[in-house]
């Protein structure tokens, strides 16, 4: 069990060391998401009011689309000079690999949503009617939603053609109950109108039910031939 | 069994065709809707056609990634027996009896499906082995797709002159067919841009994907106002016993053609990789033809930088 983490960690620091250096992927996503709410904002000029009712919304598809653009760098270091077919004839655990993967892009898209959440209450000029705490729970589950079946699915269309398009064509269908637990989640935490708890239980849920699904499969999709 | 298709096709045909004069001249006509619900003799044996056969591919998918090993093999029948028996019992337990009642699902429809699930992997187990179950995997999920698209396409015809709306976005079963449909699509768009030797355990993994996917669905939805009409059968509905006679020889006209589209297309499928599997064979046979064979193998193992 030691060496199962200790693979994880090490797979885990050295991704993050590579991305410190490089910043390829945060940047690219902090722009994207910066254009994603700028054009939002031209293209709604909503009352403070409106704006409750529409932001959780306008919030997760920025970040849906952010994450995909991360989700699809995942697993491109590891093509190069052949890394994965190393690590496939190696006796390492493909889950330790997975977890590894997972938790680099939780921090990632974790780090985003922390920079672009100002941007969208100051253009917005929002004010959290209910109790804003539950906006963590609600942000952390659903970041792990959308991560952990991405990397699944990134790790999936690696072996297929323009696997870049694949991506979003696997994810967002799965993803449909999650980011509907997301937005609704968020929107009645801004207005206040409804107890967000369902909406926590739902993402809760949906993380228990497909992290395990992705660990019970990530060995057969890493081994498929 | 080659000699039995043309026989079934005309069967079928002359099925569909009564359906069609039940569901158009016999049925009584609605009271409150007039001739507009007539649609419904399409619309809900398409349904459950669909439905069917999504089901028929998870098993299929669930039995495929099973058959790998005869560890998981094991481990996978006991498991199914177990949801099987656990999944027939726990909707009878008095909480579990009243929260289905709140999301609109009655306690014996949801036993027997759960009793579903053992009886139909064990007898796609017995009769389709290896390759073959992942062919009735393809198969189903295309026909389905087909039958879920009759759906969502009748399904609007008839709300916008009931309703006064083509779509209720709300809806909870309008929503998780829509989503059940998305899932399957991107099924089969998984299958098409994905190379031969890898697609079939990659969408076996998919169609896993989608079927946890669907009860998600529907409770995320379960608490908001459901305008679709409450299920007529089996349960608390009421339905004129003429116009459930008519519905159920819809279906069953439905589930001939089903099954017939069904196997031509299996049939299809398995002689496309006959074919497929004789022209590699010959690829290697041939004189040169071995390094052309190593080559392309070599780029799918090393699917480097692009």
């Amino acid at each position: 069990m030691r060496s199962f983490w200790s693979i994880a960690l090490a797979t885990l620091a050295k991704d993050i060391r590579l991305e410190w250096r490089s910043k390829d992927a945060l940047n690219a996503m902090l722009f994207f998401s910066l254009l994603v709410v700028v054009i939002f904002v031209f293209s709604f000029d909503p009352l403070a009011e409106e704006s409750r009712h529409i932001v959780g919304g306008l919030v997760w598809v920025a970040f849906l689309f952010a994450a995909v653009v991360a989700l699809n760098q995942t697993w491109a270091r590891e093509l190069r000079n052949q890394v994965l077919d190393a690590y496939r004839v190696s006796p390492a655990p493909g889950n330790a690999l997975f977890l590894a993967k997972v938790l680099g892009n939780f921090i990632m898209v974790s780090l985003l949503e922390a920079l672009m959440a100002p941007l969208f209450v100051i253009f917005y000029n929002l004010r959290v009617l209910g109790p804003a705490w539950q906006l963590i729970p609600v942000a952390l589950l659903g970041t792990w939603a959308l991560v952990v079946n991405g990397t699944f699915f990134a790790a999936m269309s690696l072996r297929t053609r323009s696997r870049e398009l694949m991506l979003p064509l696997l994810l967002f269908p799965v993803s449909i109950p999650a980011v509907l637990g997301m937005v609704a989640g968020t929107t009645s935490i801004l207005t206040g109108e409804n107890p967000a708890h369902f909406y926590i239980v739902l993402l809760l849920t949906y993380d228990v039910v497909f992290t395990t699904a992705c660990l019970a499969l990530f060995e057969t999709v890493l081994q498929a031939e | 069994m080659k000699k039995a298709f043309p026989i079934l096709a005309v069967l079928t045909a002359l099925f569909l065709a009564y359906a069609f004069y039940q569901a158009m001249f016999v049925a009584p006509t609605d009271a409150l809707q007039g001739d507009v619900y007539r649609i419904i003799y399409y619309h809900v044996p398409s349904a459950w056609t669909a439905f069917l056969l999504f089901f028929i591919n998870f098993i299929a998918s669930v039995q495929y990634l099973a058959n790998a090993k005869p560890s998981t093999q094991r481990a996978a029948n006991w498991i199914v027996i177990a949801v099987g028996i656990i999944g027939a019992m726990v909707p009878f337990v008095p909480q579990v009896r009243q929260w289905l009642n709140t999301i609109g699902m009655y306690p014996s429809s949801a036993a027997t499906t759960a009793l579903m699930i053992p009886a139909v992997y064990f007898l796609i187990g017995k009769y389709f082995r290896g390759q073959n179950l992942d062919v009735l995997a393809v198969t189903a999920a295309e026909v389905g797709v087909v039958f879920c698209t009759i759906v969502l396409i009748t399904g609007p015809i008839w709300a916008r002159p009931v309703w006064g709306i083509w779509w209720a976005p709300g809806d909870i079963r309008l929503t998780s067919t829509l989503v059940l449909w998305l899932i399957y699509v991107s099924y089969l768009v998984l299958r098409r841009f994905s190379d031969s030797a890898q697609t079939q355990k990659l969408a076996a993994v998919l169609a896993v994907f989608g079927a946890l996917d669907v009860p998600l669905v529907y409770f995320s939805i379960w608490f908001f106002r459901t305008q679709h009409p409450q299920p007529v059968i089996g349960g608390g509905g009421s339905i004129d016993p003429r116009m459930l006679h008519v519905l159920l020889i819809s279906w069953m006209a439905f589930l001939c053609f089903a099954f017939l589209v069904c196997w031509s297309r299996f049939r299809l499928e398995k002689l496309l990789r006959d074919v497929e599997e004789a022209e590699a064979l010959e690829s290697l046979l041939e004189p040169g033809g071995s390094t052309a064979r190593t080559s392309k193998a070599d780029v799918s193992l090393s699917s480097g930088p692009k």
